[in-house]
């Protein structure tokens, strides 16, 4: 039985298309999808390619490095399993590798009264981890 | 191939029997059927005459709850634009002969839904994108995701500017609100001051930075319906034919994350395919009914429609011409922002274009309302639907 270290916050269930992404972000590690016919690497992953439609595509590991491409600071709570841990910072970086992703910025001051004494929009960040069970660890980013 | 423009006519418009924060427990159903039987009771018509339904999903259990067997049934859902674009749809549907008098409604209890168990939405379940890679992180609900495609505006453009446009739509919105009788601001429960100052907007509390409580819609218990039939059966019927002049729609995406560019709407599409179809162009609005989800979807709108540039609704909105007297009327009913939203909202475009058009609206009536545009936005910024409305 997994046990949960945030009781309530909801998980992924991985599919045949994202159980190796899953399974990299449990050995701390991330993987994107990239299409070897356009070329573009793209997030989430998936089979074929989003943009020409190849099943030629594969896994690369990212670097974990890339500049924040926007954010918010949630006061409200939008779930009951942020009830104890607002405010945080939802947000989107674009990965070196060329692709975006949805995570959350740790590691800033989450001020909606003055957002940009610890937070920029295009300033590099690095990947770090959130470990949501034993089993399942969410990629975040942290300043670089 | 010939234009379908003016080949159909909205003939009946009405909302369900009351709205806002209701405490009796309504169900999605009871407040769609209300406004069913209002909307063909303002055309004239009877239930026996609807022979097409078109609603965001679920039309089986409408029509069954309403007795209605159709010819024709859509139940295109792409968020609160679905009930823009259905216009669309009922034209075209009308058009190629497919149906004569079509029914379109929307009715969700939002607000009284904690009566009846469940909560806000969470997307898709764990194993959908969304599930997987958005909620895990805390993209739950429109607010959020909103307002990080508004900080990346704010990054573009200028966070003073971006402020300033909010504000204008935020304070410019609550006066016409403040004329509704119907407008939730006068419930006090609103948390809208009903006469609402710049100071009030900026003083509001933060629901997600950079959005305030007051550049959020409401969530509220509505329904509404709108009917629309052949150019023959509207001219013998009630009130004057509101033609449908034009329509467009699309979508460039479903999740916030995937958005192409947080800082321009699939409008830019939907817009000028509309306005072509209806050979008009951006002066010639009387009304303009734009989905108000948020102050940003706006100002966002009304630059990816092309009313001014990309950067520009600063400009564009300054002075409160939106307002009450101003040279650009807009969202007269008080929009989602303070007159109703139940979770989706586009169907109260129409409705109060139709009043308008129809000369309904009371306090608030645009003098000589003859051409009046719709457009929702639903979805994450992800959908779109233009429509352009005419009375004769």
């Amino acid at each position: 039985m997994t046990q949960q270290r945030t009781p309530g916050k909801p998980l992924p269930t991985p599919t045949s298309e994202t159980q190796f992404y899953w399974d990299k972000c449990h050995q701390h590690e991330l993987w994107v999808r990239r299409c070897k016919d356009c070329p573009v690497t793209y997030f989430y992953p998936r089979d074929m390619c989003p943009d020409c439609f190849s099943r030629n595509t594969e896994w690369i590991q990212s670097s974990g490095r890339g500049t924040l491409h926007t954010f918010g600071i949630v006061v409200r709570p939008p779930h009951r399993g942020w009830a104890e841990d607002v405010p945080f910072v939802v947000a989107m970086v674009d990965l070196e590798e060329g692709c975006r992703m949805p995570t959350n910025l740790v590691g800033v001051e989450a001020d909606p009264a003055d957002p940009a004494k610890t937070i920029r929009i295009g300033m590099s960040v690095e990947l770090a981890w959130d470990d949501r069970t034993d089993e399942v660890s969410l990629p975040v980013f942290r300043p670089a | 191939m010939a234009s379908i423009s003016r080949a159909a006519a909205i003939v009946g418009a009405a909302e369900s029997d009351e709205l806002g924060y209701l405490e009796n427990r309504k169900s999605d159903l009871q407040l769609s059927t209300e406004a069913a039987y209002n909307a063909l009771e303002d055309a004239g018509l009877r239930k026996s005459d609807v022979d097409a339904i078109f609603a965001g999903g679920n039309t089986l259990g409408l029509a069954e709850h309403m007795g209605i067997h159709p010819r024709f049934t859509d139940s295109t859902q792409v968020g609160g634009s679905s009930f823009v674009i259905h216009a669309g749809h009922a034209l075209a549907a009308i058009a190629a002969g497919y149906c004569e008098v079509a029914l379109i409604v929307h009715g969700n209890n939002g607000h009284s839904r904690r009566f009846f168990g469940g909560g806000a939405g969470e997307g898709g379940g764990p194993s959908s994108p969304g599930g997987q890679f958005e909620t895990p992180y805390g993209f739950i609900g429109a607010p959020i995701n909103y307002a990080m495609a508004c900080a990346r505006y704010m990054h573009e453009f200028g966070e003073e500017r971006c402020r300033e446009a909010m504000s204008e739509v935020a304070v410019a919105t609550r006066k016409w609100a403040a004329l509704n009788p119907r407008a939730l601001i006068h419930d006090p429960k609103a948390e809208i001051p009903l006469t609402m100052s710049f100071d009030d907007y900026h003083a509001s509390r933060w629901i997600c930075w950079p959005f305030h409580l007051l550049d959020c819609c409401l969530v509220t218990d509505a329904g509404g319906a709108y009917i629309v039939t052949t150019p023959e059966r509207a001219r013998d019927l009630k009130k004057p034919p509101i033609w449908i002049l034009g329509a467009g729609e699309g979508h460039d995406h479903g999740m916030i994350s995937q958005m192409p560019s947080l800082t321009s709407l699939i409008a830019r599409e939907t817009g000028p395919a509309a306005f072509k179809m209806a050979g008009v162009t951006h002066d010639d609005f009387d009304l303009a009914m734009i989905y108000d989800s948020f102050t940003y979807t706006v100002m966002l709108t009304l630059e990816s429609l092309g009313f001014c540039g990309r950067g520009e609704a600063a400009d564009f909105l300054r002075g409160q011409r939106t307002a009450p007297g101003g040279d650009f009327p807009m969202n007269t009913s008080g929009g989602g922002l303070s007159y109703t939203h139940p979770g989706a909202y586009g169907i109260f475009l129409i409705l109060e274009a139709a009043r308008q058009l129809w000369g309904e609206a009371g306090a608030r009536q645009v003098p000589d309302c003859r051409l009046v545009m719709c457009h929702g936005t639903g979805g994450s910024l992800s959908s779109g639907g233009t429509a352009i409305l005419a009375r004769d």
